[in-house]
């Protein structure tokens, strides 16, 4: 049957060119419609509870993101006329960033004070360039006293400021919106470093953290994409040694690409960092089809003239373990579709259906290209092929001990899976090469935290805010977070009563406190909020009936572990201090990327099992043993399960991206397994010879080509370490690693395995020698 | 030297056009206003429905007593009734034809009047998509204005007007002004925030004219086009001339007014 499909497939080749062709320009058109995805809320499923409650509490009040710009003076001094100019200057030219809707810095901040009877409310620095000293002392002080500055507009000591500019996307062209914003604010900040010589600026918020996510797609797609075909063209001309194979392959592997991203396009999926990382992994498994084929058709074309012939049998003898090899990677990751983060969903689907395209490409393409092209026959070197044997001799000589010491290190290694650690923490997804990260970091040492923490606390109803009770509960709440070690700053709106308080009582420091009626309070807030000016209500802290507040807590760097264990202490306060409306969950992109990690864990625990279940079904049929089926999964699993324990003792964090590493690599170590064995079962079903022979033959046929793939994929994986964006690149190296691993254990653990458990010498003979034949 | 020529003998046009659509807008401004003159005083009974994105909504209520000034801005007295922990507040404000407005406001819980000295009247006024500078006195110094054109509104001939606000604290870059030609009241205004962007547009239903001279709407509905929040506000029982004086309108009368 592969025979008379083979011979098709070369008589009709032409035609399957032509169609394959057809199907190139189909699926590429799709490509005009791939966009990059600019948004940190892809990496969440519509149903994620943690952005279902952050949505919620954004509807609540001000729905927003922000840019802050990070002001850092020469002279560390931030209240001086120079530097309030500067802040002056940038507070009055925010207004201007695209779809900004509230600008927040020390000179703006709505300062109120006492005179007589008079209360004053107005901006805490005007024209900063005419201050006096004694005016400068004077806002310094207030300015250092403010809870609602320090630590969020104003460092402590004075030395660094910001302006914090909210940004209401309308959300009608995503993909231009944000990088808009990014744009004029780099404008604004390279004005203000002409301006003021002395003041350099940082830039960070959750807009500047979308728009790295887009950023470093799109560099990844045009930096990692060439280096990989690089590395891929070096070595298939080192291991083909044909300049028109080699063409041909790259030829294949760009049309397999193109026809992903096309699919993609037509698909509507936007491409974010991980599925960004869709062409390298394409490129690098569309290799192996290419390879095994030529292989092949090279080796035969040394036995006969006739390329035709030569790529029938080449045809006849691949396309079975080819056809598995790639349903069984498409497989595995198409288990990504288990993950709750999406953009691995898009990764997932998008590798899947290169992997088939590849294949398709293969069998369509190539063999009209090889007949047609004048391919020479390169040098056969045995050197690889007589270390194999030598290596083989070993491993069958030294079964025991080979398997006693790789059970060992298998254990050794697995033992530590446990040293890993869940962390999610976006600002590390970018290494710091990225101006982000290392703005953002100076921020954090600096000024105030990128992560935080907010809660929506509920009173007893309409207008419960200005219950004293309510009150001085949410100052209790505010004063705990404050004396806990993983927190930079609290906002909260019993602050501004109290010092509202206070400024009704000529400003006499014994009123800074919660007032004592309802009454006062919301005639206070009424006072209050029609002296603010625009922009800067109180609407993004209360809600519409004045029922509840936003609490805002701001972190420093912490763990996700941290962040988790910190909500949950929070939540226990409330629960044994506070009444039963005010108790709430906290929410915020930490604590939906906090969670992220475990949520996909779980799914991914089951796709990955779902994925096993496949290939191991898949396995079984196709080596028609139950035995060896069951074998096989030994080096499927062992491999991933050795990754994790090694990643535990090296590095100790795993997260989102990590989740997915084990279902994705079960369908590409799978590939091994399944070369190895069918020659090891062909040795044994047709040659009749014993298990240890069978593992040397074994060896001797498909050694070479395990080994090379295996370091071509290795490289392939290898190379997206190289992306900024860590999550490739941390998912690039321990795919890397497991894929090492897997060869280790298809060379020393598996055929040990073989020659200790399938030794039944009269292995299913009578039923299977006559009438089956290996399909492998 | 020819082309320059030319291009000056070209732009002369233009810059007349400019000067006589500025010159149109303010004479447009100045008839709206005139014809609002010589109600003395009114009062009137003010609900607010303030609404989110979400669809939540919160009510509140006011009452607004103004005293016509004819050489300045109108004096305005306004007592809170709802939400209930704010009753008896009264908020009382001289507006100026030109620099800060004078506003004090009665505190009941504190029992003492307090001035407030800000610039700020950009601000929302008590939570509402309406600023006090949309409430306050409309004073045609306030603005500069220029004339667009002429369009048909809600089957009404109207003056399509673009006026600038003159207070450099204004939360506005322009305003775009509706009015009717037949009885110059404003029917739609469009309102651009300080980076130009399109921010509310206000409508007004319901007009209906007292003592044979004086239109009110009804109804006066906000729409924030950046944050979906809206407010509408339902003025009702509509008295002009009862009687108030300059006495009722200062710091005094503050205290009493209930």
């Amino acid at each position: 049957m592969t025979r008379s499909l083979a011979e098709s497939l070369v008589r009709w080749r032409w035609w399957l060119f032509a169609l394959a062709l057809l199907a190139l320009g189909l699926s590429a058109a799709g490509a005009r419609y791939i966009g990059f995805s600019n948004d940190y809320r892809v990496f969440f499923s519509r149903e994620n509870p943690q952005l279902l409650a952050f949505e919620e509490l954004q509807n609540t009040y001000t729905k927003s993101d922000n840019v802050l710009f990070v002001l850092e003076p020469a002279d560390g001094q931030v209240f001086t006329p120079q530097t309030l100019s500067a802040v002056e200057w940038l507070t009055q030219q925010a207004w201007q960033i695209p779809y900004s809707i509230r600008v927040d810095s020390v000179t703006n901040f709505q300062h109120t004070r006492a005179q007589a009877d008079d209360l004053i409310v107005g901006d805490l620095v005007s024209e900063a360039g005419n201050l006096t000293d004694a005016q400068l002392r004077e806002i310094k002080r207030v300015a250092l006293h403010e809870p609602l500055l320090v630590h969020r507009l104003v460092a402590p000591d004075g030395r660094v400021t910001g302006v914090n500019v909210t940004i209401q996307l309308p959300g009608l062209d995503p993909a231009a919106e944000g990088p808009e914003v990014v744009a004029f604010a780099r404008g604004l900040a390279a004005d203000l470093e002409t301006r003021f010589p002395a003041v350099k600026v940082h830039l960070t918020g959750i807009v500047l953290l979308n728009n790295a996510f887009s950023e470093n797609s799109i560099k990844d797609m045009s930096t990692l994409v060439p280096i990989m075909f690089g590395v891929i063209m070096l070595f298939l001309l080192l291991l083909l040694r044909s300049l028109w194979s080699t063409l041909t392959t790259m030829a294949v592997i760009a049309v397999s690409i193109v026809s992903a991203i096309g699919i993609a396009g037509w698909l509507g999926i936007r491409l974010t960092p991980p599925s960004a990382s869709a062409p390298t992994m394409i490129m690098t498994l569309a290799v192996a089809d290419c390879v095994h084929l030529l292989v092949s058709f090279l080796q035969r074309l040394r036995h006969t003239p006739q390329r035709r012939t030569a790529m029938v049998e080449a045809l006849r003898i691949n396309l079975q373990p080819i056809f598995l090899t790639s349903l069984t990677t498409a497989i595995g990751f198409l288990s990504m579709n288990f993950s709750d983060a999406p953009p691995f969903r898009d990764l997932g689907n998008i590798v899947a259906i290169g992997v088939m395209a590849a294949f398709f490409y293969c069998i369509a393409l190539l063999p009209a290209l090889m007949i047609a092209l004048p391919v020479r026959v390169p040098a056969v070197r045995n050197r690889s092929v007589a270390f194999m044997d030598r290596f083989a001799d070993f491993v069958v000589q030294h079964r025991r001990p080979v398997l006693a010491a790789t059970s060992a290190s298998v254990i050794g290694l697995i033992i530590f899976i446990p040293n890993n650690e869940l962390n999610d923490e976006f600002v590390k997804y970018f290494d710091e090469r990225v101006p982000f990260r290392v703005d953002t970091d100076f921020t954090t040492r600096n000024l105030t935290g990128l992560y935080n923490i907010a809660y929506s606390l509920k009173s007893s109803g309409s207008g419960g805010i200005s219950e004293p009770d309510y009150l001085r509960k949410l100052d209790e709440f505010a004063q705990w977070y404050r004396r806990q070690p993983e927190v930079i700053h609290v906002s909260s709106l019993s602050d501004t009563m109290k010092r509202l308080n206070k400024n009704l009582h000529g400003d006499d420091p014994s009123w800074y406190r919660i007032p004592g009626s309802r009454e006062l309070a919301a005639q206070y807030l009424l006072l209050y909020e029609m002296s603010l000016p625009y922009g800067l209500d109180l609407n993004n802290q209360i809600n519409v009936d004045k029922s509840a507040t936003k609490l805002d807590v701001s972190l420093k760097s912490i763990s996700s572990n941290a962040t988790i264990a910190l909500e949950e202490r929070a939540r226990q306060w409330l629960a044994d201090n506070a009444p039963a409306t005010m108790q709430t969950h906290g929410a915020s992109p930490s604590v939906m990327f906090s969670h992220i990690g475990s949520r996909n864990i779980r799914s991914m625990l089951i796709g990955a099992t779902v994925a096993l279940l496949l290939i191991s079904l898949i396995l079984v049929f196709a080596l028609k043993s139950l035995r060896i089926g069951l074998i096989s999964l030994i080096p499927n699993l062992v491999p991933a399960g050795m990754a994790f324990g090694l990643w535990g003792l090296l590095v100790g964090n795993v997260g989102l991206a990590l989740s997915v590493v084990a279902g994705m690599t079960l369908g590409i170590v799978v590939d091994d397994t399944v070369h190895f064995l069918s020659k090891y079962l062909r040795a044994r079903r047709e040659e009749g010879l014993s298990p240890p022979d069978a593992v040397r033959y074994a060896f001797h046929t498909v050694g070479t080509a395990l080994w090379t793939t295996s370091v071509v994929l290795m490289a392939g994986f290898l190379v997206l370490t190289y992306s900024p964006f860590e999550l490739n690149a941390d998912m690039g190296l321990l795919t890397a690693i497991t894929i090492g691993l897997a060869l280790m254990a298809d060379f020393l653990l598996l055929p040990t395995l073989l020659m200790t458990l399938d030794h039944k010498d009269a292995y299913e003979s009578a039923q299977l020698a006559d009438s089956v034949k290996s399909p492998l | 030297m020819k082309a320059l020529s030319l291009l000056i003998l070209l732009s002369l046009p233009f810059s007349l056009l400019a000067q006589e659509a500025q010159q149109k807008g303010l004479e447009i401004a100045r008839e709206a206003d005139r014809r609002d003159t010589g109600f003395h005083d009114q009062t009137a009974d003010l609900q607010m429905i303030l609404r989110n994105s979400q669809g939540e909504e919160s009510r509140r209520k006011i009452h607004v007593r103004t005293l016509e000034q004819l050489d300045d801005g109108d004096k305005s007295l306004t007592t809170f009734e709802q939400p209930a922990d704010v009753k008896g507040t009264n908020f009382l404000s001289f507006t100026h034809k030109t620099g800060p407005d004078d506003q004090w406001l009665y505190l009941p819980a504190l029992k003492r009047v307090k001035r407030i000295s800000s610039r700020n009247k950009s601000g929302p006024f008590m939570g509402s998509e309406f600023a006090y500078e949309d409430l306050s006195s409309q004073e045609v110094e306030k603005y500069s204005y220029k004339y667009l054109r002429d369009e048909n509104y809600n089957d009404l001939d109207c003056f399509v007007v673009e006026r600038y606000p003159r207070d450099k604290d204004s939360g506005y870059t322009r305003q775009v002004v509706w009015l009717d030609k037949q009885e110059y009241r404003p029917q739609k205004i469009v309102f651009y925030d300080r980076k130009n962007s399109l921010l509310k547009t206000l409508t007004y239903s319901g007009y209906r004219q007292y003592l044979d001279k004086f239109w009110r709407a009804d109804e006066m509905y906000m729409e924030n086009h950046q944050t979906g929040k809206s407010t509408r506000l339902v003025w009702s029982d509509y008295r002009f001339k009862t009687g108030l004086e300059e006495r009722d309108f200062n710091r005094n009368s503050l205290s009493r007014t209930r």
